[in-house]
């Protein structure tokens, strides 16, 4: 009985778990939405007029640990943005990445913020490196700050996981 | 019929083995089923980042030593903090305190899951598996919650934290901390008591604990040797001593003694949560207000010209940290860790050691398998919990 006692008590524990609600999310079909502070990939924002916000201090690429970001600045003739001056090269490597955040800290202007997209599969090594146009939000969207820090949560306090 | 042959074989083990915990590559002497010798080979997963920290600015070395150990990040960072703030000869607020001491604490629980979902699985128990990563995910919840980031939040900073904690914070640590123990029998249920899981680990990789002082093990698997050392008592820190919990020790020095102590160890860790929860107000400080080190809020950045040049000043150059050497210890989920660092004056730091538990954990192995089964050897690799990354570094 000291052998056998033990045992089914592990058995009935497995038991209870067959009569439990299943906690799997069938992802890709399903997905979880993410906090409102996800450090997904990063978009690159506009301001009210569609115009770029970056102004290419270069904070972003000096404050990154992982040296991921690379960006040539450009005199500015009104069209791309308000200021002076904009980033004519705007590049981040994916694989250097490690999405730390230092970058939307470091953004003096609230030009980089990290996305929620965190599909990042390519097929190609060429794709590794995002460029403008894959950071950019389309110029139509105006630009909500993102990590405000007063939204509502977006997954309850149980995560989506249920006993 | 030939003879039966009777010479030691030598068999490679890892590094691509599933049950090396990452790749530590073993290469052994057998005997039959018996081991004669064992000889760890490290360096699979070397990644510099030791030496790669000397070419960062302080709060950026943060996400890279977050990385070395990569079950325990907030015990990570927490220590070089420690140690970069006692250079700085700075005092964080009270309530930075607490929170640091809350994240370590979940953090210890989240790796302690992790080693024990791995460790009943490859002992055959993979309910526990399933059951441990389920708990596991509420904790990397709570990371993400927090700072966006599951495994390495980067949320502690030198003079503090990233930013404050998010509204839900206290709801959802709370949530945790009232469901986990019912999911701690539960894990208890399936193996304390079973016979097939106490067959297989009470009597195995015994380790004495003079032995275990002798290898300078520390953590879990020195206390399951009856060596009663907790850096959290001994060389209490961030407030430690004003909180109440017990160390759990075992004399029996065995892989199941290893097991009883990290259970115990993980219903510490929630009593520590429970009574640390109570003393984090919902909102207050949460750096320093020391203008070099602590970024100004970001709206005033956006408005105004002297927060403006002080932001710029703190991306790009950093901040100095007074020449001189430091080291404060931590009791990280796999015992002692800290970082030894070492400034020169610069906003860079000139060296900064990592004291590594698991590599001591790793030269450790051969004292504790010598003689037993290979079979045996995988509970043995599971019970020390090495993490590879740490080993390394
Ligand atoms: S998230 Fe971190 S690593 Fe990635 S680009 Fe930004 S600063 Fe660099
Ligand atoms: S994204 Fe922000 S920090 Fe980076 S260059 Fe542009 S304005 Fe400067």
């Amino acid at each position: 009985m000291a052998v056998i006692g033990p045992l089914l008590v592990g058995f009935a524990t497995t038991l209870k778990h067959l009569f439990r609600k299943p906690i799997t999310v069938n992802y890709p079909e399903q997905k979880f939405p993410m906090f409102p502070k996800y450090r997904g990939k990063q978009v690159l924002m506009r301001d009210e007029n569609g115009l770029e916000k970056c102004v290419a201090c270069g904070l972003c690429s000096v404050a990154c640990p992982a040296d991921a970001i690379y960006l040539e600045a450009a005199e500015n003739d009104g069209t791309v943005m308000a200021g002076p001056r904009y980033a004519s090269v705007y590049q981040i490597h994916k694989t250097r990445c490690i999405f730390c955040g230092y970058c939307e800290e470091a953004c003096p202007v609230g030009a980089i913020f990290m996305g929620k997209d965190y599909e990042l599969a390519v097929y190609s090594k060429a794709d590794f490196v995002w460029d403008k146009k894959d950071l950019l939000v389309p110029a139509a969207v105006s630009s909500p700050q993102p990590r405000a820090g007063t939204e509502a949560q977006t997954r309850d306090s149980g995560f989506g996981i249920r006993d | 019929m030939p003879d039966i042959r009777t010479e030691t074989m030598t068999v490679n083990m890892g590094p691509q083995h599933p049950s090396t915990h990452g790749v530590l590559r073993l290469v052994l002497e057998l005997d039959g089923e018996t081991v004669r010798s064992v000889a760890p080979t490290i360096g699979y997963l070397h990644t510099g980042i030791e030496k790669t920290a000397e070419q960062k600015k302080w709060q950026q070395v943060i996400p890279l030593v977050e990385r070395m150990d990569y079950l325990s990040a907030q015990s990570n960072s927490m220590a070089f903090c420690l140690s970069v703030e006692k250079l700085l000869g700075l005092e964080v607020p009270e309530r930075v305190r607490w929170i640091r001491i809350l994240l370590a604490e979940l953090q210890r629980i989240n790796s302690h899951l992790v080693w024990l979902g791995t460790h009943g699985m490859e002992l055959g128990a993979v309910s526990v598996m399933l059951y441990c990563f389920r708990e596991r995910e509420l904790l990397l919840n709570i990371n993400e919650l927090i700072a966006g980031f599951r495994m390495f939040p980067s949320f502690m900073r030198v003079g503090g934290l990233r930013e404050d904690l998010p509204r839900g914070f206290h709801d959802a640590v709370r949530a945790f901390l009232d469901r986990f123990p019912q999911k701690l029998d539960e894990y208890e249920d399936l193996l304390t008591r079973n016979r097939i899981y106490i067959d297989r680990t009470r009597g195995v990789g015994r380790i004495s604990k003079e032995d275990a002082i002798a290898f300078s093990l520390v953590g879990p698997i020195a206390r399951a040797a009856g060596v009663d050392y907790d850096v959290r008592k001994v060389f209490p820190y961030l407030g430690y001593d004003a909180i109440d919990f017990a160390v759990p020790t075992r004399t029996e020095g065995d892989v199941y003694a290893r097991y009883l102590v990290r259970v115990a160890e993980m219903r510490e860790s929630l009593k520590i949560c429970r009574q640390v929860l109570e003393r984090i107000t919902p909102m207050g400080a949460w750096a320093v207000a020391d203008p070099r080190i602590t970024p100004p809020p970001k709206d005033r950045v956006y408005t105004e010209m002297e927060a403006l040049i002080q932001h710029f000043l703190i991306y790009s150059q950093g901040f100095t940290v007074p020449a001189g050497e430091a080291y404060v210890p931590v009791e990280g989920p796999r015992g002692e860790h800290g970082f030894s660092i070492t400034s020169d004056g610069t906003n860079r730091p000139w060296r900064v050691k990592s004291r590594a538990p698991s590599l001591l954990a790793c030269q450790a192995l051969a004292k504790m398998t010598v003689g037993g089964l290979i079979a045996d050897l995988i509970a043995v690799i599971g019970s020390v919990d090495v993490v590879m990354g740490d080993v390394d570094r």
